[in-house]
């Protein structure tokens, strides 16, 4: 297959639309209008593509879980301020198991925020975002190729587990041109059964969230629960780099992730040791796989363009293992590896 | 040979309704389930339920439902029509859910022209949390939350629903009834199959506004609460066809091009 030059935001609407995604809605906000607008002019060329804008976050996170509903591949994007506005239907989307992938082309926050690349909502990504007790699969793509390798994945993984999907990059990832090749779509495998297209001459069926019954809805809890677990088990993804010889670990995701690599090249030509750990499923989090590098290595710096959210993952997975250190730069400010390599040496040096 | 004049309707499920005694909800769902009946369109037909009184509506409703959040049925509805557009697709709503936390999406749905029918009770309050104020609230009706009575300077005025969605250009019928009264019913039912037949036909966005009895938080018997809708509430929600389209729809679609 050939190699096209695209920037990031138009990878994840051509990759949707080849992973057979056939309605999609959102509603404008920057810096992610450029996929809405792919989804504007390129699914309405695919046979059945719906594209509608909503008119808010919550109408467009509504719309797709109706075509859910109705056996068809969906998809919604936004940044920061309208996914809080996709919370509700989130979660209600999780409880009525309803595949859908929503993009997360993250902003500075809180509020309103800025307009430039963050990474601010993790907290929100991976613990729910919404009420109630669920999860949301969450992918952290670090590369153009990642982006359109991650958003087919999201599909299949989206049917699989019959759960939302979320795909997690900020908008540097959105802007950014890669040359990026797609990968042939599987198959899509999502059983009749669970599709809501008339009773014909059958039974009716229906799709709830409300169990009135608190015995009803604890089962269910706990059923969403054992799901959560097969995911966590089935579905941890994680890079690591230049990990043989590390005497420190970097642990970054998304556009961090790229940064701490220019920071490890520029501080091992310095001779300081430094490896990367970097998750791409952010949930279910590479928590064991983190934790058995702590056998080889124990100093990890996390770097995070927020105050510190992923750091309590890290945290909880290395069980005080080994020492953690953290450098974040929030609110929109994305150092460049010139900086960052500045400021671990200067944590290494620490230790020595 | 004896000749069956009325019946159990078949996307009736034999559930024993579990609204107040008197209660509009449930002679709307009756008659909206003969209605599938007689246009022989159960099997087609998939219905969004709101948060709301009527959130179980498909303990009774014999085709296929999924639940909306408060408000958000016209969206998804909207997201299940342009899916599967040969569907019958209706959203069935309160007066707090389509006109006030679900404003946007009732609105911006018929604004859409999308190609679904909205059942609207309008019972002047919200039932399912206790008879709180709604945005149909009379003005001095008293509610919960409006203990004085609703004033128009602090609680603003009842919303005309019916009368402010045929003004959006893309809707093509809107029809006010009522449930107080067996001529009223009738008309209801005539009303809805005429809503079904307009999307049935491709025509666009139909909306029925259903004046409704909720005697539980109107604090009226039943039989007052039917008399409340002919003398207070219809004065203020006066019934009638605020909208029809079908017609001229019908006649560009036959004119030779
Ligand atoms: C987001 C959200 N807010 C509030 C509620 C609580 N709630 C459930 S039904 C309802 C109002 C129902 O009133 P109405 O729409 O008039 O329908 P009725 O019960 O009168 O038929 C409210 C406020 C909810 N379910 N979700
Ligand atoms: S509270 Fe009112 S609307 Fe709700 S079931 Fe009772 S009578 Fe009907």
């Amino acid at each position: 297959m050939n190699k096209v030059l695209m920037s990031g935001n138009f990878v994840i609407g051509e990759a949707a639309i080849r992973a057979g995604c056939r309605f999609y809605a959102g509603y404008p906000i920057t810096p992610q209008n450029e996929l809405t607008e792919y989804m504007a002019e390129h699914i309405r060329n695919a046979e059945g593509g719906v594209f509608i804008q909503s008119e808010s976050e919550i109408a467009a996170i509504n719309m797709i879980a109706g075509a859910s509903a109705a056996g068809i591949r969906v998809m919604t994007s936004s940044s920061s301020p309208g996914i809080s506005l996709k919370q509700e239907g989130i979660s209600s989307m999780a409880a009525c198991e309803l595949p859908g992938i929503i993009v997360n082309i993250m902003r500075g926050g809180p509020g309103l925020g800025n307009i430039r690349p963050s990474q601010g909502d993790y907290f929100q990504a991976t613990r729910g975002g919404g009420h109630g007790d669920y999860r949301t699969i969450v992918l952290a793509p670090a590369s153009g190729q990642e982006l359109a390798d991650l958003t087919m994945d999201a599909f299949d993984l989206a049917d699989k587990y019959r759960t939302p999907v979320m795909i997690l990059a900020d908008g540097m990832m959105g802007q950014m041109m890669e040359p990026v090749i797609f990968k042939k779509p599987k198959p899509r495998h999502y059983n009749e059964k669970f599709m809501l297209r008339g009773a014909g001459d059958g039974k009716s069926k229906f799709i709830r969230g409300l169990l009135l019954d608190p015995i009803d809805s604890e089962e269910h809890n706990w059923k969403l629960f054992r799901k959560y677990e097969i995911i966590k088990k089935n579905e941890p993804r994680f890079e690591e780099h230049r990990i043989a010889d590390a005497e420190a670990v970097i642990v970054a995701y998304g556009t961090a992730a790229r940064i701490a690599k220019g920071a490890i090249k520029r501080l091992r030509e310095h001779n300081l040791k430094l490896g990367l750990f970097r998750p791409i499923s952010l949930w279910p989090f590479p928590e064991m796989q983190l934790r058995s590098l702590a056998a080889q290595v124990k100093k990890f710096i996390v770097f995070e363009m927020s105050t510190g959210q992923m750091l309590e993952d890290v945290r909880l997975a290395l069980q005080g293992y080994a020492d953690v250190e953290f450098h974040g730069r929030p609110g929109g400010a994305v150092p460049t590896p010139a900086e960052l390599a500045n400021v671990i040496s200067k944590i290494c040096d620490k230790r020595d | 040979m004896s000749k069956i004049v009325f019946q159990h309707p078949r996307s009736l499920k034999h559930n024993i309704f579990h609204y107040c005694p008197g209660c509009g909800h449930s002679i709307v769902h009756r008659i909206t389930c003969e209605v599938i009946d007689e246009m022989g369109i159960r099997g087609i037909t998939i219905g969004v339920p709101p948060a709301g009184c009527a959130v179980l509506a498909y303990n009774y409703f014999d085709v296929d439902m999924i639940e909306a959040p408060h408000g958000r049925g016209p969206a998804m509805a909207s997201g299940i029509k342009r899916s599967l557009p040969d569907r019958v697709v209706f959203s069935y709503q309160g007066d707090g859910d389509l006109a006030a936390i679900g404003m946007a999406e009732s609105f911006h749905a018929a604004n859409r022209g999308e190609n679904i029918t909205i059942i609207f009770i309008n019972n002047a309050v919200y039932g399912m949390t206790g008879g709180q104020m709604a945005p149909t609230t009379m003005l001095n009706q008293r509610t919960t939350t409006s203990p004085l009575g609703r004033k128009q300077q602090l609680d603003g005025y009842p919303v005309k629903v019916s009368e402010i969605f045929s003004k959006i250009g893309g809707a093509t019928y809107i029809e006010r009834c009522s449930v107080s009264s067996p001529l009223h019913v009738n008309k209801t039912k005539k009303a809805i199959k005429k809503a079904f037949q307009c999307q049935i036909d491709g025509l666009g966005f139909s909306m029925v506004e259903v004046l409704s009895m909720c005697p539980t938080n109107w604090k009226m018997s039943s039989v007052d609460s039917c008399k409340w809708i002919d003398d207070v509430l219809g004065k203020e929600f006066p019934l009638g066809v605020y909208k029809d389209e079908i017609a001229a729809l019908q006649n560009e679609a036959e004119a030779p091009a």
